[in-house]
Formats: structure tokens, C-alpha cells, sequence
């Protein structure tokens, strides 16, 4: 596999949310609109592309019976890093995003990458790897963050292209849901017709 | 009156599931038979139970006087994945067939972010001890139950003719949905 | 790498050893901006919800049980106060909100500070020239029936979110009751006609068939 085959397959092949099916949580929960998916998304693709960059560095000084303990604290650092800086530099987002960004220490993600892939790869090849998963990460939850807040507000990036209120639902619990459930069976027909 | 309400409002108002996201990967992962779903309420239910507690004390006899509250994070997932395995350790030991029935359970529930969710949720709520402990089981009773629910709903839908696409987790995702809905209608009721 | 209970305890031990110096060094780094971002938003809403003044409001602050007031002056007279509170009965916990009166008890501008209603819904009570603001601004809570149209009072709730607005209306009422009583004034008549502050909480609990 070359390095750009690297970046590009966690944006559709190995895409986290739509194929892979993990990380659901932060996906329904932070995506009542398309800022906020996006948000969410670039800070899970910080806290990869770090976590996966350190455990290859010091990969081949861990014991293997302490890898999983050791992998978690690095991840755990860096979430704390960042909720550090987004509180200092970036308030609004930060309480927006709420207790899913402490929560990213326990998405499946970030501790899959690393066992999967960081934890038998170079720092470079890590990188690529931290940067297109999360970029696919990114990609998805902006994607269904754009469909919620165009269905339930009527409004795209905040800006409203139609008067009045939207199909509220969609921003609400059960649409989240919903929205990911009729995006998947999209997905799962396009990759299907691919093939 | 203060814990009932916050009960009620645990289970049903504020689903852990179904209205605030948290806890989806077993949601997903172990609803395929009633029985599980059973055996992971529980094993869920137990942990949170404990962690609770520790969380609590950690927070306000550790963190909190260290002046070192930016740790939590960190803290609290490392004392998770530690208090799991000593469960699984003294279940074990102590009681061969609860473990037998909740075993396989134990090591998913690290990763469970019901569990860590609940403990950061209860220092920013600044509950007391007796209200964290409340919160967090009825919390995971509330968890359990749209487990069980869920269960059900989807032994039945395997036997359903469905559209390729939608095999799977995407008929999961939207009746999950329509459950959600559901739950709903308990808004308003605390 | 070979696992030895030596090495582990050593790699593990080190790992969090950097981790948590790492952490501090951040944390050193980010105290100042966090605190100043945190100041930014009280100035900022202290500007909003008040009239021109020429004093630094946040020193001559006093603090009571649930709320901050803030006391502003222009050339030496009082121009009004902005009270800070909060209320746990929002449809999804707290909102945090500041309140600007005039001297006289009539209410300048309202801002929310921080709140996890519904976007789409209850979200609505941080648009400028929503519903209940309107209901507010320029009115005095002494001549006001302090609850939603609803529940029999005058103020007008937010579209298909009367559990937000219900909440909105108690904060406003606990930032009046914060000022009165710091004043010596004593508390209006709120919606279930008791004088202190505790009692009619639980008055706004019941009801309500969505947010």
C-alpha cells in the first residue's frame, strides 16, 4: 500500500462511520448541525493524528501485556490537551461540544487506530493514517450534520434558505437516528453499485 | 422527592441511549438477543454503581484539593479500566457464576462511554454522594432498558424482508430512531 | 518487547509521568487565555445587558447564594444592575443568563450566558428579538404576572417550548428577587403568591406536553 492509498482509505473504504460503524456516539450526539459535526469531527482528527504520531514513536518500548493501559494514557493526554486549548481558545465550540469532548478518550476510533495501526507502522505512515481516517471522520459527520440542520432548521452553515422552522425532529433525538440510518442505506447502495 | 425526580428523569426524560447519545457501540453491538442485552444491563448497572462512587470521591478528595481538576479526564478513565479488571478479578474469586453470567461483558465496558460519560456528568452536575449513586443507577437502569426494548424489537426484525441496504445497522439506526420517539413523549413528565 | 513485571511497571510508571508533566506545561500555558476568555464574555454581556456606563462593573461585584450582581455607573450615578443567575429547570439543565435592570427595577436587556436547550427549539432564547425577551425588555417584574401565557401570566413563550420558557421566566424572576433583596427591598409576589424566594419553585414544575 503506498502512502497516498495511506490517506485516502479512511475517507470512503475504510470510512470510520459509515463502514467501519464505530465512534456512533459522538456522531449522533454533536450533530445537530453542520458547524458542530465539523467541529467535532476536526477535534477527533487532532486527538487521532497526535495519539497515532506518539504510540508509533515509543511503540517499541512498551511491554506488550501494558500496551492497551499505556495507549489509553497518551490518548487521555491528548484529549486533555485539547479540551485545554478549546476551552482557552475556542469557548463557544467548547461548550457547545460538551461532555462528548472528554468523551473522545473512549471513542473506538482513536484506541482501534492505534492497536490496528499505529502500534506496527512508522510515525510518517501513522500520520497519513491518523489524517484520513479523521479526515473521513470529519467528512461524515459534517455530511450528516448538513442533512439534520437542513431538514430540521432549514438552514445550511447557519445561513437559512428558507423562512420558518424546519422538520424539527431532525434536530432532535430521534432524528439523529433516523438521518444515519437513511444515510447508511444510501451508502450501502452506492458502494454497492461501485462494486 | 429530589430523587425521584431524579429517577424519573434518569430513566425515562433524559434516556442515556436515546437522548443523550451515550453508550451506542453496545446499543448496537449486544441488542441481538434479549439475553444478553439482560446480562450487559447488569454488568453496566454494577460498574456504574461503583464507579460513581469513586469518581465522587476522586473528584472532591483528590482532584478538587490538588487544585488539579484538569486531570479528570485522564484520572477517571484510567481508574475505569482499572476498577473493571479488579471486578473481573474478585468476581472471579468471590462469585464463579455471576461471573459466568457477566463476564464476557466486563472488558466491553472500558470503552463503554456511558460509563465515563456518567462520572464527568455527576461532577458537572455537582451532585452529593447519595444523589451521584441514584443518578448512576438509575442511569444504567434507564441504559438497560432501551437495551432490553431494543433486543426485542430486533429479534423480531431479523425475521423481516428487508431491502439489501437496509439489513443490518441501518434498520437498527432508524428503529432506534422511532424508539427515541417514543421516549419522547416522556418530555414534559419531570 | 518482552514483558517483565520490571519493565512494565517502569514503562508505565514513565509513560504517566510525561504525560502528567506534559499536561501541567499545557496547563500553565492555557490558564491565563481560559481566564481571559472567561472575563471576555462577562465584559461582553455586562456591555450588552446594561447602559452606558463608565465604571468597571465586575469590581464592585457582590456575590449572594445564586446569583452575581454587578453594580454600573455613569459619572458617579447608578445606571443599573445586571444580575447573573441560573435556573436547573431548562428542558436539558441549566441556563445561565444575565440580567440588566435599571435603577428603578425595569428590565434594560436580557442575554442567555450558557445553555443545552434544543437546537432548533429552546435554542430560540438566544435570538435577538425572540418572543420573550420582547415580553421583558422595558418592563418592570413588579408589574408583570411573572409566567407564560400559559400558565395565566404575561409572558409570551417560545414556539412549542413552553419547558424552556417556563425556566427562562424563573431565571428572570430569581435575578429580580437577587436584586430586590440586595437592595432591602423586599421580594414581589411571583407566581404562586409566596414572598420568599423557595417556594414557588415547585409551582413551575408540572405540565407541559413538549419542551
Amino acid at each position: 500500500m503506498n502512502k497516498w492509498q495511506t490517506f485516502t482509505k479512511g475517507l470512503i473504504k475504510e470510512n470510520p462511520t459509515f463502514v467501519l460503524l464505530l465512534g456512533m456516539c459522538p456522531t449522533l450526539g454533536t450533530t445537530t448541525s453542520a458547524i458542530n459535526g465539523m467541529g467535532m469531527g476536526v477535534a477527533t482528527l487532532f486527538v487521532l493524528t497526535m495519539s497515532n504520531i506518539v504510540i508509533s514513536l515509543i511503540k517499541n518500548y512498551i511491554p506488550g501485556k501494558v500496551r492497551i493501559p499505556a495507549f489509553i494514557v497518551v490518548i487521555a493526554s491528548m484529549v486533555t490537551v485539547l479540551q485545554l486549548c478549546m476551552q482557552a481558545y475556542v469557548p463557544a465550540l467548547y461548550e457547545t461540544l460538551g461532555v462528548f469532548i472528554p468523551l473522545i478518550v473512549v471513542n473506538c476510533i482513536i484506541l482501534g487506530r492505534a492497536e490496528a495501526f499505529a502500534s506496527k507502522n512508522g510515525v510518517f505512515s501513522s500520520a497519513l493514517d491518523g489524517l484520513g481516517i479523521g479526515c473521513g471522520f470529519t467528512l461524515s459527520l459534517t455530511v450528516l450534520g448538513t442533512v439534520r440542520e437542513m431538514l430540521g432548521n432549514g438552514s445550511i452553515f447557519g445561513y437559512k434558505f428558507i423562512a420558518g422552522d424546519g422538520i424539527l425532529l431532525f434536530v432532535l433525538a430521534p432524528g439523529a437516528f433516523i438521518a444515519l440510518g437513511y444515510l447508511l442505506v444510501i451508502f450501502n447502495k452506492l458502494t454497492a453499485k461501485m462494486k | 422527592m429530589e430523587y425521584f425526580v431524579i429517577i424519573i428523569s434518569a430513566i425515562f426524560v433524559n434516556n442515556i441511549v436515546l437522548a443523550q447519545f451515550l453508550g451506542i457501540c453496545p446499543f448496537l453491538g449486544v441488542s441481538n438477543k434479549v439475553s444478553t442485552s439482560l446480562g450487559m444491563g447488569a454488568a453496566v448497572t454494577f460498574v456504574m454503581a461503583i464507579t460513581s462512587v469513586v469518581a465522587y470521591l476522586l473528584q472532591y478528595y483528590v482532584l478538587v484539593p490538588l487544585g488539579i481538576q484538569y486531570m479528570q479526564t485522564i484520572v477517571f478513565i484510567l481508574v475505569i479500566a482499572a476498577l473493571v479488571q479488579m471486578v473481573e478479578i474478585i468476581l472471579k474469586k468471590v462469585s464463579p457464576s455471576l461471573y459466568q453470567a457477566l463476564g464476557v461483558f466486563l472488558p466491553l465496558i472500558t470503552t463503554n462511554c456511558a460509563v465515563l460519560g456518567i462520572a464527568i456528568l455527576l461532577v458537572q452536575k455537582s451532585y452529593n454522594l447519595g444523589e451521584s449513586v441514584v443518578f448512576s443507577v438509575a442511569t444504567a437502569i434507564g441504559f438497560s432498558l432501551a437495551l432490553v426494548l431494543f433486543a426485542g424489537i430486533r429479534e423480531r426484525l431479523e425475521l423481516e424482508d428487508l431491502p439489501k441496504a437496509m439489513k443490518g445497522v441501518p434498520i437498527a439506526l432508524i428503529t432506534a430512531g422511532i424508539l427515541a420517539m417514543a421516549f419522547m413523549g416522556f418530555s414534559g413528565l419531570v | 518487547m518482552e514483558s517483565s513485571l520490571k519493565n512494565m511497571v517502569l514503562t508505565l510508571f514513565i509513560i504517566t509521568l510525561v504525560a502528567s508533566g506534559v499536561l501541567g506545561l499545557v496547563y500553565s500555558v492555557t490558564e491565563e487565555p481560559i481566564q481571559v476568555a472567561q472575563q471576555a464574555k462577562t465584559t461582553a454581556a455586562l456591555a450588552e445587558v446594561l447602559p452606558a456606563f463608565d465604571n468597571n462593573p465586575a469590581e464592585g461585584k457582590m456575590e449572594t447564594e445564586e446569583a452575581v450582581i454587578y453594580t454600573a455607573t455613569n459619572g458617579g450615578e447608578v445606571v443599573g444592575y445586571a444580575v447573573e443567575t441560573s435556573t436547573q429547570k431548562g428542558f436539558s439543565g441549566e441556563i445561565r443568563m444575565m440580567v440588566g435592570f435599571k435603577p428603578d427595577g425595569e428590565i434594560y436587556n436580557i442575554q442567555v450566558l450558557q445553555h443545552s436547550e434544543t437546537p432548533g427549539l429552546g435554542s430560540k432564547m438566544t435570538e435577538p428579538g425572540n418572543k420573550l425577551i420582547v415580553s421583558f425588555v422595558g418592563k418592570n417584574p413588579a408589574d408583570l404576572k411573572m409566567s407564560v401565557k400559559k400558565d395565566g401570566g404575561d409572558i409570551d413563550a417560545l414556539t412549542a417550548s413552553t419547558i424552556s420558557s417556563r425556566a427562562y421566566v424563573d431565571a428572570v424572576q430569581r435575578a429580580y428577587n437577587a436584586m430586590q433583596q440586595m437592595l432591602g427591598k423586599s421580594v414581589i409576589d411571583s407566581v404562586s403568591g409566596a414572598t420568599s424566594t423557595g417556594d414557588w419553585e415547585e409551582e413551575n414544575q408540572k405540565g407541559g406536553n413538549h419542551e
